[in-house]
């Protein structure tokens, strides 16, 4: 079976300003796998290219087997993307952006409504499904956003600082979800900024003003730099590469 | 798969339902499809007057006879004078001219009656504010009018007889008998109407959906270009139909403005409209980043659409290049669908060409429109 995710060289500019530089990265099935980076490192521009939102302006890239230049169409159909804006709709209620999202993918037929109010009930959201997802607060958003990413049960879960403005309970609830979903084979993409995220994942990249500076489980990260802590990885690695530019 | 099942499973289904919902809770369109057709109506249909009637005017009647107050109740008669005040000097008729009391002051010269009375040509003087062409063209024809009525009758006096004239050209207005301008302008209220909310509202919709990031959700979906915009158009369709029901049943109610011709075909022949302007809305949608500026470059649309298609300015009068501006929106064709089928009681032979030029639009900006939206987000 092919990696989740491969990338050769995958670059994108944006004029003069390169975003994404050469990047090397392979992601194995069911894997937990983290992207870390300050502001502006190019993580939300990686995922971007890998869930077809943009063209890669040089390199390669397959995701789930097919190549994002030609296959893009195909990639959709197999993968789920949650961004920082969650992409609801806040003037449809929870079950109904549920409906929406889930038949846009073609979750259809007479088990439609089973099938989405066991995926309500499963992730806590069955309470509100008449609520309109406009007056959830934070967490609830977040996990009726994850709700409608994964009705289609996609191989693949992209996403893109999911827990930015989220209390700590939500969060910790959220990952929660995201481990059982890994067991379940689904292979998920993740960037962060909180560290303790970071740690959750199985394997972890870094990112520096647009090119990949380490990869590797946060163990061995902690070691091959000889650091504490993946937090005091970051800011050292972050520190050298600014010294360099 | 079968046609059946790629039809069910065909992502527009999911996207117009979704658009229903939300169209239903959105009072704004509500109020688009209901408040704003009723308020346009009775802006243009009232205040759009361009047959001149009623200018005030003063006399200042230095003959003080029976023929000068019957010269006077003669040019009142022909609709377009009413006498607002007596005035008693030449600086008095100024005054009231300057401040803007009076449109046309009729001065009547004290020898007036005399020289009537001897069978000489008579003469009277009416001034004109003539700093409104209309105002000038009506004042002329009306004193024309009052002049030929008052020889007539002096004439009929003298020999006992009415005069008989060597020429009669007889002028028949068909279509508007009576010349109102609410027979004119209320179909054209429906043109202008879906030009401007439905290229606003679609345009706005798309960007909306940009901004608040949900199109960056659909994008990664396996939802294609087709299915987004159909999805978006459709209910804007049904959006357009009810705007034009409403003027059409107020325009008959408040302004008696007749439907001589098919209320189908009219139906039938405003469809290619609607989609031609829903095409513009998409293409500025496809071009505009915020709302803002999509609501500027649609409203930006609306100034040539207002006075070069023929709305409330005849074409004919108009400079060529004007008129070929005219010839390149959607809405120049419309109008004479719609007066034709309201007015004229046309089928639909008399406007097959224009009926060809919509569906001409239509086609080539929605098509434009799909093929410039990428499904990315750059």
């Amino acid at each position: 079976m092919p990696a989740a995710v491969e990338t050769l060289g995958l670059t994108r500019r944006f004029g003069d300003f390169v975003a994404v530089q050469g990047l090397d990265l392979t992601i194995r099935r069911g894997e937990v796998f983290g992207l870390l980076g300050p502001n502006g490192s190019g993580k939300t521009t990686t995922i971007r290219m890998l869930t077809g939102l943009l063209p890669p302006s040089g390199g390669r890239a397959t995701v789930v087997g097919h190549d994002v230049a030609t296959g893009s169409e195909r990639i959709r159909r197999a993968i789920g993307y949650m961004s920082q804006r969650y992409g609801l709709y806040d003037d449809l209620t929870v079950a109904e952006n549920l409906r929406f999202y889930s038949s846009v993918y073609g979750v259809l037929g007479p088990t439609r409504r089973a099938v989405l109010d066991a995926h309500l009930e499963s992730l806590g959201l069955s309470a509100r499904r008449d609520q309109l997802a406009g007056t959830l607060s934070g967490g609830w958003k977040q996990r009726l956003a994850l709700a409608c990413a994964t009705a289609h049960k996609p191989e693949m879960l992209f996403l893109d600082e999911p827990t930015a403005g989220v209390d700590p309970a939500a969060r910790r609830a959220f990952w929660e979800t995201i481990y059982a979903m890994a067991r379940g084979g689904t292979t998920i993409l993740v960037t962060t900024h909180y560290m303790d995220e970071a740690q959750r994942c199985q394997r972890l990249a870094f990112l520096s003003r647009g090119h990949l500076i380490g990869v590797g489980t946060p163990d061995e990260i902690t070691r091959q730099f000889n650091q504490p802590t993946i937090e005091d990885v970051f800011i050292a690695l972050q520190q050298a590469d600014e010294a360099r530019a | 798969m079968s046609f059946r099942e790629r039809l069910r499973r065909w992502p527009f289904w999911p996207m117009l339902w979704k658009e229903f919902i939300q169209m239903r809770r959105d009072r704004i369109t509500f109020g688009m499809m209901t408040v704003l057709p009723a308020v346009q109506l009775l802006l243009f249909g009232y205040a759009i007057q361009t047959d001149v009637r009623n200018l005030p005017m003063v006399v200042y009647d230095q003959s003080r006879s029976a023929e000068s107050r019957l010269l006077a109740e003669t040019l009142v008669n022909t609709d377009v004078f009413v006498i607002v005040g007596e005035v008693a000097s030449d600086a008095a008729v100024r005054v009231a001219i300057e401040r803007g009391d009076a449109r046309a002051a009729l001065v009547i010269p004290p020898d007036y009656a005399r020289q009537i009375a001897q069978g000489a040509p008579a003469t009277a003087q009416l001034i004109v504010d003539a700093a409104d062409p209309q105002t000038a063209g009506a004042a002329l024809s009306g004193s024309q009018l009052a002049a030929q009525a008052r020889g007539v009758a002096i004439l009929t006096e003298r020999i006992g007889a009415a005069p008989v004239s060597p020429v009669d050209l007889r002028v028949r207005p068909w279509y508007n008998p009576s010349q109102r301008s609410a027979v004119f302008i209320v179909p054209g209220v429906i043109g202008i109407l879906l030009t401007l909310t439905l290229t606003i509202i679609t345009s706005t919709a798309i960007v909306r959906e940009r901004e608040r990031g949900t199109l960056e959700q659909l994008v990664v979906t396996p939802i294609d270009k087709t299915s987004l915009m159909l999805g978006k158009l459709v209910p804007f369709v049904l959006v357009g139909y009810v705007q034009m029901t409403v003027v059409l049943a107020l325009g008959r109610l408040i302004f008696d403005v007749p439907m001589r011709g098919s209320l189908p075909l009219l139906y039938a022949l405003t469809l290619p409209f609607i989609l031609a302007s829903l095409g513009v809305g998409l293409l500025v949608s496809t071009v505009a980043r915020t709302q803002g500026q999509a609501f500027q470059l649609s409203f930006f649309f609306m100034l040539p659409n207002i006075l070069l298609s023929g709305y409330i300015f005849p074409r004919e009068a108009m400079p060529e290049p004007a008129q070929w501006i005219g010839l390149a929106l959607p809405l120049t064709y419309y109008l004479e669908i719609l007066r034709g089928i309201m007015l004229k009681g046309i089928g639909v032979l008399p406007v097959a060409g224009e009926v060809a030029a919509l569906v001409v639009f239509a086609v080539a900006l929605v098509a434009v429109s799909v093929r410039r939206f990428h499904k990315t987000i750059e």
